[in-house]
Formats: structure tokens, C-alpha cells, sequence
């Protein structure tokens, strides 16, 4: 699109750094909206998995507007600083934390192309930057001169070092698969019906999506692997002396990377922006067709891909309302003793299963050789992602 | 330096790394009420706690010497605000037993009743808050509506949800309103269908044992060295309820009542019921699972008990019993009594000069005890099993700190 | 054993230690006196026939009349009294201690009576005692942690005793 502009005789300093401005700030509603939103979902389930309505007031009978409401409560509110805090840091830990998970969305895919940086190295971008979420909650720890926040952040850092080798693992199987690290191309690659995902690839590879659950659960730092906020035992954790804004952004950072990692899972397991069923190449909506056409198609690859990312972040409100919280002993055991051989041994697995089924052993439907444009499984040796 | 180091392990603890010292409390999320723990951590693992208490202390015992026993009553209420009903009885049956006074049949099991309702009232607000002690957020709602029922039940027989002050020294201040022994009888139809739902997302969730299987073991010895009494007791294995092994006084109110006294005893829980669920084999006799489980079945029995009081309420008439006057005069003497509350073995004590106002006033807390020997199974544990191993214990400071 | 039995048993081998005894009132009750009570609680506890393996509670009981006026009436010296209450599981009898103490020691005002602390016997009595000395100002002979326990550690004073004056202000805060 840059280049777009710049055809139009912009200044290519400007023409970029416009469009990456406009970028930027799209990423952002989307996520200050889907934090918006899973807040006041969050509110909704947890509610309804308690026997109760939940918010009913604010904004009609479903309350809405709770989240704006919320956001204003908390702009109007004082922000404390503990006096022995270290003020510098303190100020710059929510926006560490945010910043970590607001980066994450620029190489997320959210359909076939529509990307705001399509990198070849995609998922190790995302992994490295999503890994950097940590520092935000370390620094808030140290900086707030509370041995609760303390334990807050030690805790963290154990917990979030520990689960990245995991995590590194489930990410790094489809990715072999596929041979590519460009998520956008992953994605194309389980184009057509429901049985070319990913997480269909082979019996490890179903293992290995709900290891990956697992981990990114206990990445995000949400029950039952809450052990950095851990009310009933530290206060809030590293949150215990935030208030107002800054802890807003904290939450949001939380929210913000609760979908970045369900979207992960929706690209690298679940099929990416592609349904069960391929309608719009049943439809023929693609850009082989008409432009206008092929947008289309890609507007619905955008709801499918969202409504994925979506019902992971319910799974993990499930989750958190229903199960207690773990020992910290015992969240490092899950890791070291259970998830990360389990991960290798899945590595393993799936490597054999390629290398012995390359075709896999299901018959796979291509619906339409007009969108041969995605590799297909076989072709694996391919190097790097094809850039459509 | 010389060499004196022989044991090459020694090597691991010369690396010492500093301790540190953490209040947890007064205001804490899960020291349930005011309650300071000063907590000497090495790291994660605690090594030791000290309990500070005395933060809701209000005088409760001076101020019996000031007022008449009848007058005394909203002091008991609100000692274990969870569980006022028992407080009340404690008192009465005190006073009661120094005055020499016999209650009605009637009045004899509307107490029965509303002792046994406000048992469980007080064994599900233990569950939930344990619940929510571990990180479980929903189990604590589930158990306060079951909860909010029975408080609308005591609302129609006395006009309160928390201080009762309905039973009193000659029975109760009043009879049940009509129509209200089918809304209690449809309230334990309706509690008993939830009790496995609580099972299922408590007593035997996999994560709930592991955090509570084996974490505070509490040997019987220990246990009646330090005093403990109640669902803390029993959890040790002791079969001990002052409802079939107390007092004359206070066995005879529970007289032809058919109830088991949930203990382990040689290995096994009671089996009158098939749906207990069955104890996972990482429980320790004595452990933060078995202090739990064993509220959780006393439930049960707290229902079988309310049925046979509904029954027998029914099937006999006569008075409801008088209250004592507000100024009556005390015969002089001492009497203890103590009589089995929900969180265990609540005494009081009652000395009176020959006045209507005793001169001296005395509340055994069975709290404060169960409380006193956190320090003891505490140490050694993790930070995260401190809440564990409190909630375990199910304190309310009103009661401690009186 | 009964109350009668149990006393009895204690007459025969302390002797001049029981002073007085009771087995007619609502909790049957010896008075023994304090040099002795670490003693034959040791006795108490450890006596297969005894084995009073729960201590219920520790009390005291401040005996003092401030207005002068009922104080001639009364039929008693000032004194406070020490109440244990004992009770064995295993053979299910019980018994009540009564320890009579100076109210001050060597009649100094200000000097708290002394008793030997029986928490090394049943470590329930270790907080009972801290109550005791917090609210009736009693000092324990070898507590482990004698600190007061419901009042604030620099209060002054002993709540239950019947002359105790409620200070006008602690720390800034009104009280009275």
C-alpha cells in the first residue's frame, strides 16, 4: 500500500510511516476492542458458570457498556504510588508489558494477507516478542517495593521461562510440518475442508494442540497457572500496587495476549482464517474471480479466524472459573516433568509420521484446483512461505 | 577457616540465601478476617508463622460482667457471626445449667432444628471460602445461594439473617411460623441435589486434592495437645462429638437422634450413605483434605438430623418454653458447659454471686484453639499452602478474638 | 473415675497440696495450691488412671469488690482465681483446678501473681495464658512467649480485673 502512495508522488518516508501509523492503529482498536470485549465477557461467562447474570445495568439488559464504564471508573481513579517504589520503572512497567503484547498483533495474521507485517519469520518473531511480556511483570515487582509484588514477579519469571520451552516446542511442530515460519502461509497450506487443519495432521499432532493449551494457558499467566497474581495468596501479585490506569494496562496487556496466543492456535492448529468447510471457494469468492470478490472471501477468513481465536479465550474462561489454582511446585512440575517430554516426544512423533506418511493417511478433498495457490502438505521441502 | 566440613551435603546449606519476613494480615484475601500471620519465608517455603491476633477483639467478656445473661445474648451472636444459633445455644444451655433449668420437648427440637441448619450454613461458607482460598472462585457462590436459603429460613423464624439471638435460656424466643417446616423440608431437597455438584468441583477435583492431600498433617496427639475440637479434631481421625460424648446436658438434647460422627475410624468413614465420595489415596489422615471432607459429610448427617427434628417436632405439643426474665436472678456458683458448634467444642462460662448479673463471664473458643496450633503445622510448608492450611481450619476471628 | 474418686486419688498422694475440693456443685472442683499445680498436673496428665489428656480452658477470675460499700459485704479477702478445666477422652471424666492467687504478688501493687505455666504439659494452655496475663494480669513461670494476645502489646493495664480503669486515650484515640 506504500508503494501505492508513493506512486502517487508522496515522500516515501511519509508514505511509510503513514501507512504504518494507520497500521498501528488499527491493531490497537482491534485490541483495545477485543480487550473491551473479553472483559466484559469474562463478566458474562463467569457469571453464567456461577449461577448468576453478571452485569445487567450498564447499557441495557446484557450491560454492554460495562467495559467503557469500567475504562472511564478507571481513568477517574487515583493513581497510587507506593513512596519506596522505584518511580521510574514503576510508570514504565505497564506499558513494557503492553507494548510486548500490542507487538505481537503486528505479525498475526488475521486472514490470507491481511497481516501488518508479513514476516518469514513470523512465529519466531511472535514467540520472542510474546516472551518479552515478562519483563513488564518483573519490572513491576522490583519496582514496587512490596515483597508480595516480589513474589509476584519471582514467580513469573519462573513460571513464564519455564513454559516458553514448551510453548517453543508446540509451536516449533507445525511449523516443521510446514516448513515455513511465514504464518500466513501456514494458513494457506490447510486451506479446504475442516480434515486439512493442522491439528488433523496426525494422532501427535492432536496431542500436541492441547499441550499447546496447556502452555499458552500457563503463558498468559491465567487460572489455573495464576500464580503471579494468585489473590488468595499474594494479595494481587505484582498488581498489588497498581491501581487506575496503569493497571488497566496491565489487564488489557493480559487480555491482549490471551487472543494473541488463541490466534496462534487458530493459525498453527485450527485451520487459520479457513472453515471446516471452504464456502467462500464454494461461493468463488476469490481474488481468481474478482477483486471485490476475493475481499470478501477474506472478510469472511477474518470472522472465521476471529471466531477461533474467540472460542479459545472462552476455553480459557472456562477454565479459570472452574478449576483451582496450582502450587507453584506443581506448576513447574507440569512443566519440566510432564508438558515439555510430552512436547518432545510429540516433536518426535510428528517427525516419524511425516517422514513415513508424507500424503498422511487420509484422503485430503482439494476442493478446487483454482486455489492451488497454497502449497499442499507433500510439499514440504519447499522452503520459506510463498507469498501470495 | 578449617576444615571441618566433612558431610559433602553440608555444602548445600552453607549457601544460604536471606530470609524474609512477611505480615499476612491483618488485611489479607485469605486470612478470613483480621487475622496478622508474620511469616519467615525462605523463598517459597515458609519456615516459620506466627499468628497475631486480637484485632476484633470487643470486650465481650467485660461487658458480660455489666449485663444480664439474657442481655448477653447479641454478644454471643456475634462471636461466630457464621453460626449465631450455636453461639445462642452455647450461652443458654450455660445459664441453663447453672439455674438448674429443663426445656420443653417442643423447644428442645426447634433448637435441634436451627442448630443443625445454621451447622451447615456455617460448613458451606467453610467449603466456599476454602474454594476460593485455593482459586476456585465458583464454588463459593454455589455455596452462599445454598446459604442465602437457609438465611431466608432463620429470617421468618426470628426476623434475622446473622444475629439471631433466638434461642435463649428456656427455650426459644418463639414457635416456627406456619408453613415453614415444608419451605425447610424443600430447601434440603433442594441442598441435597447440590451436594455432588460441590463434591465434583471440590472434594474430588484433581487439582483441589492436590493441593490439599497430605498439606497440614495434624496427628491426633497433636491435635488434642493443642485442644482442637470440632471438624479440625475429627479430621485427625478422633471420634469425638460433644453431641453423643458431651455433658449430660448437652447429649440429652440430642437424645433418640440417629446421626453418625463423621470420623475416619480404623480406616474408614462412615458408610451410612453410598454417594460419599471416596478418599483419594494421596490424603493423609489429618490433612487440610480430611479437616474439608469431613464438614462436607457433616452436612449430610445435619440433614438427616433436621428431618428427625421436623418429624419430631410434629408429632409432639405442649409449650415452646418460657424465656427467663430479663432480671432474673442467678443462683450463685460456677457452671462451664460446653456444646459442639460447627467450628468444635464452643465453652462458656458462667460465675454468678447471687445477682442477676454474673460476675464473671467467660467464652471458651473453639477458634481460637484450632488457631493456635497453625504455627506447629505450618512449618516447613509452602507460601501457597499457608491458605490452604488455614482455610483448613475454618476460623472466624469474631469468635477468637471475642 | 468420679469427680469423688478422682479427688480422693489426689488427697492420697499430694496430701497437704489440695486445700479445698468440691463434688456436690455443677462442675466438681480442688483447690490446690500454686507451688503445686505443675505437679500434679504432670500427675494428671500422665496417670493412666487419670490421663486428662484435654485442657478446655484456662480462666481467671478476678475476685475484688472497688465500691466500697458492697466490698464489706462480701464474704470473701480479694484474691483472683485460676480455673482449669480438664477433661480425659480416653476414660471420659473431667475435673475443674483452682489455683487462689494474691491479686498482687507480695502485695506490691503492680506485681503481677506468678504460677508455673503448664504449656509444656498441653501447648493449648500456651495462648489460654497469654490470655490470662493479657486480661487478668497473671504471670506464667516458665511460658515460652508470655506477650499479651487479644490487647495491643503496650496497653496498660488488665481489662478483667474488677478495678481496672479504662485509660481516656491510647495512642491519640479515644477510648472512653
Amino acid at each position: 500500500m506504500a508503494d501505492y502512495l508513493v506512486q502517487f508522488g508522496l515522500p516515501v518516508w511519509l508514505a511509510y510511516g503513514g501507512v504504518a501509523l494507520m497500521q498501528c492503529l488499527i491493531l490497537l482498536t482491534i485490541m483495545m476492542f477485543a480487550a473491551a470485549t473479553f472483559t466484559w465477557m469474562e463478566r458474562k461467562v463467569s457469571g453464567r458458570i456461577q449461577d448468576r447474570l453478571g452485569p445487567t445495568r450498564v447499557g441495557g439488559r446484557f450491560g454492554w457498556l460495562q467495559s467503557p464504564a469500567d475504562g472511564i471508573k478507571l481513568l477517574c481513579k487515583e493513581d497510587l504510588m507506593p513512596a519506596q517504589a522505584d518511580k521510574i520503572l514503576f510508570r514504565l512497567a505497564p506499558y513494557i508489558s503492553f507494548c510486548a503484547s500490542f507487538c505481537v498483533f503486528l505479525a498475526l495474521p488475521f486472514s490470507n494477507g491481511w497481516v501488518a507485517q508479513q514476516l518469514n519469520v513470523a512465529a519466531f518473531f511472535i514467540l520472542a516478542i510474546a516472551g518479552l511480556e515478562v519483563f513488564g511483570v518483573i519490572t513491576a515487582g522490583y519496582a514496587s517495593a512490596s515483597k508480595w509484588s516480589l513474589y509476584g514477579a519471582m514467580r513469573e519469571a519462573a513460571q513464564v521461562v519455564s513454559y516458553e520451552v514448551p510453548f517453543g516446542i508446540c509451536v516449533l511442530i507445525p511449523v516443521m510440518v510446514a516448513g515455513t515460519l511465514d504464518l500466513v502461509a501456514i494458513g494457506n497450506m490447510q486451506q479446504g475442508w475442516g480434515i486439512n487443519w493442522m491439528i488433523f495432521h496426525s494422532p501427535f499432532m492432536f496431542v500436541t494442540f492441547f499441550i499447546y493449551l496447556t502452555c499458552a494457558v500457563a503463558s498468559t499467566n491465567r487460572a489455573p497457572f495464576d500464580l503471579a497474581e494468585a489473590e488468595s495468596e499474594l494479595v494481587a501479585g505484582f498488581l498489588t500496587e497498581y491501581s487506575g490506569f496503569r493497571w488497566s494496562v496491565f489487564f488489557m496487556a493480559e487480555y491482549g495476549s490471551m487472543t494473541a496466543v488463541s490466534g496462534l492456535a487458530a493459525i498453527l492448529f485450527l485451520g487459520g482464517w479457513h472453515g471446516p468447510i471452504p464456502i467462500a471457494d464454494l461461493l468463488g469468492l476469490t481474488y481468481s474471480n474478482h477483486a471485490i470478490l476475493g475481499w470478501f472471501g477474506e472478510l469472511l477468513g477474518a470472522c472465521n479466524f476471529l471466531f477461533k481465536a474467540f472460542l479459545g479465550v472462552t476455553f480459557m474462561m472456562w477454565l479459570r472459573w472452574t478449576l483451582p489454582r496450582l502450587r507453584i511446585d506443581q506448576v513447574m512440575t507440569t512443566c519440566l516433568k510432564y508438558c515439555i517430554p510430552l512436547a518432545a516426544a510429540m516433536f518426535v512423533g510428528v517427525m516419524l509420521w511425516t517422514y513415513a506418511l508424507p500424503g498422511g493417511i487420509l484422503p485430503r478433498k482439494t476442493p478446487m484446483a483454482a486455489v492451488a495457490e497454497a502449497p499442499a502438505w507433500t510439499t514440504v521441502e519447499t522452503p520459506g512461505g510463498d507469498r501470495p | 577457616m578449617p576444615m571441618e566440613r566433612v558431610d559433602p551435603e553440608l555444602v548445600e546449606f552453607d549457601v544460604r540465601t536471606d530470609e524474609m519476613l512477611i505480615n499476612m494480615g491483618p488485611q489479607h484475601p485469605s486470612t478470613h478476617g483480621v487475622l496478622r500471620l508474620v511469616l519467615r519465608t525462605d523463598g517459597e517455603v515458609v519456615t516459620d508463622v506466627v499468628p497475631h491476633i486480637g484485632y476484633l477483639h470487643r470486650c465481650a467478656e467485660k461487658i458480660g460482667e455489666k449485663i444480664s445473661p439474657r442481655q448477653w445474648i447479641p454478644y454471643t451472636d456475634r462471636m461466630d457471626y457464621l453460626a449465631g444459633m450455636n453461639m445462642n445455644l452455647g450461652w443458654a444451655m450455660t445459664v441453663e445449667k447453672l439455674m438448674d433449668l429443663e426445656i420443653p420437648d417442643r423447644a428442645r427440637h426447634v433448637r435441634v432444628m436451627v442448630c443443625e441448619l445454621n451447622r451447615i450454613a456455617s460448613h458451606l461458607v467453610a467449603a466456599g471460602t476454602y474454594g476460593l482460598d485455593l482459586g476456585s472462585f465458583t464454588p463459593f457462590l454455589y455455596c452462599f445461594r445454598e446459604r442465602e436459603k437457609i438465611l431466608d429460613l432463620f429470617e421468618e423464624v426470628c426476623g434475622a439473617r446473622l444475629t439471631y439471638s433466638f434461642i435463649t435460656m428456656g427455650g426459644v424466643t418463639g414457635d416456627l411460623p406456619p408453613g415453614w417446616l415444608d419451605r425447610c423440608e424443600r430447601f434440603l431437597r433442594e441442598f441435597e441435589e447440590v451436594i455432588p455438584e460441590l463434591h465434583a468441583v471440590l472434594t474430588s477435583n484433581e487439582i483441589f486434592v492436590r493441593r490439599t492431600a497430605g498439606v497440614g498433617v495434624l496427628t491426633p496427639e497433636t491435635a488434642i495437645a493443642y485442644g482442637c475440637s470440632g471438624p479440625v479434631l475429627r479430621g485427625s481421625g478422633v471420634k469425638w462429638d460433644l453431641r453423643r460424648d458431651g455433658e449430660p446436658r448437652v447429649t440429652r438434647m440430642y437424645e433418640d437422634y440417629d446421626f453418625e460422627i463423621i470420623a475416619q475410624h480404623e480406616g474408614s468413614y462412615p458408610q451410612d450413605r453410598d454417594d460419599y465420595p471416596p478418599v483419594p489415596p494421596e490424603a493423609v489422615l489429618g490433612d487440610s483434605w480430611h479437616r474439608f471432607y469431613v464438614r462436607m459429610i457433616e452436612c449430610v448427617q445435619s440433614i438427616r438430623l433436621i428431618r428427625q427434628a421436623m418429624a419430631k417436632y410434629q408429632g409432639c405439643d405442649g409449650p415452646i418454653g418460657e424465656p427467663i426474665k430479663l432480671t432474673q436472678k442467678l443462683p450463685k456458683g460456677e457452671a462451664y458447659l460446653e456444646t459442639e458448634a460447627p467450628k468444635g467444642q464452643m465453652g462458656f462460662m458462667v460465675v454468678s454471686d447471687g445477682t442477676a448479673i454474673p460476675w464473671r463471664v467467660r467464652a471458651r473458643s473453639s477458634c481460637f484453639c484450632n488457631l493456635s496450633v497453625t504455627s506447629e503445622i505450618c512449618r516447613g510448608c509452602l507460601l501457597a499452602d499457608i491458605p490452604a492450611i488455614v482455610g483448613s481450619l475454618d476460623i472466624v476471628l469474631g469468635e477468637i478474638d471475642r | 473415675m468420679n469427680a469423688t474418686e478422682i479427688i480422693d486419688r489426689l488427697k492420697q498422694r499430694f496430701g497437704d497440696r489440695i486445700l479445698r475440693s468440691d463434688t456436690d456443685c455443677l462442675d466438681p472442683w480442688l483447690e490446690i495450691a500454686a507451688d503445686g499445680l505443675h505437679e500434679i498436673c504432670r500427675f494428671l496428665r500422665d496417670d493412666p488412671d487419670m490421663r486428662f489428656d484435654y485442657l478446655h480452658c484456662v480462666s481467671g477470675v478476678d475476685y475484688v469488690e472497688p465500691d466500697p460499700k458492697k466490698a464489706k459485704k462480701t464474704d470473701w479477702q480479694p484474691h483472683l482465681e485460676l480455673l482449669y478445666h480438664l477433661s480425659s477422652m480416653q476414660h471420659r471424666h473431667r475435673i475443674v483446678l483452682r489455683v487462689v492467687l494474691p491479686r498482687w504478688r507480695d502485695g506490691v501493687h503492680g506485681r503481677l501473681p506468678e504460677v508455673s505455666s503448664v504449656a509444656d504439659l498441653w501447648p493449648t494452655a500456651n495462648w489460654h495464658e497469654r490470655e490470662v496475663y493479657d486480661l487478668c494480669g497473671v504471670a506464667f513461670a516458665g511460658h515460652p512467649d508470655l506477650r499479651r494476645i487479644l490487647c495491643p502489646e503496650d496497653w496498660v493495664g488488665h481489662p478483667l480485673r474488677k478495678d481496672y480503669e479504662t485509660p481516656q486515650e491510647y495512642h491519640g484515640i479515644r477510648v472512653k
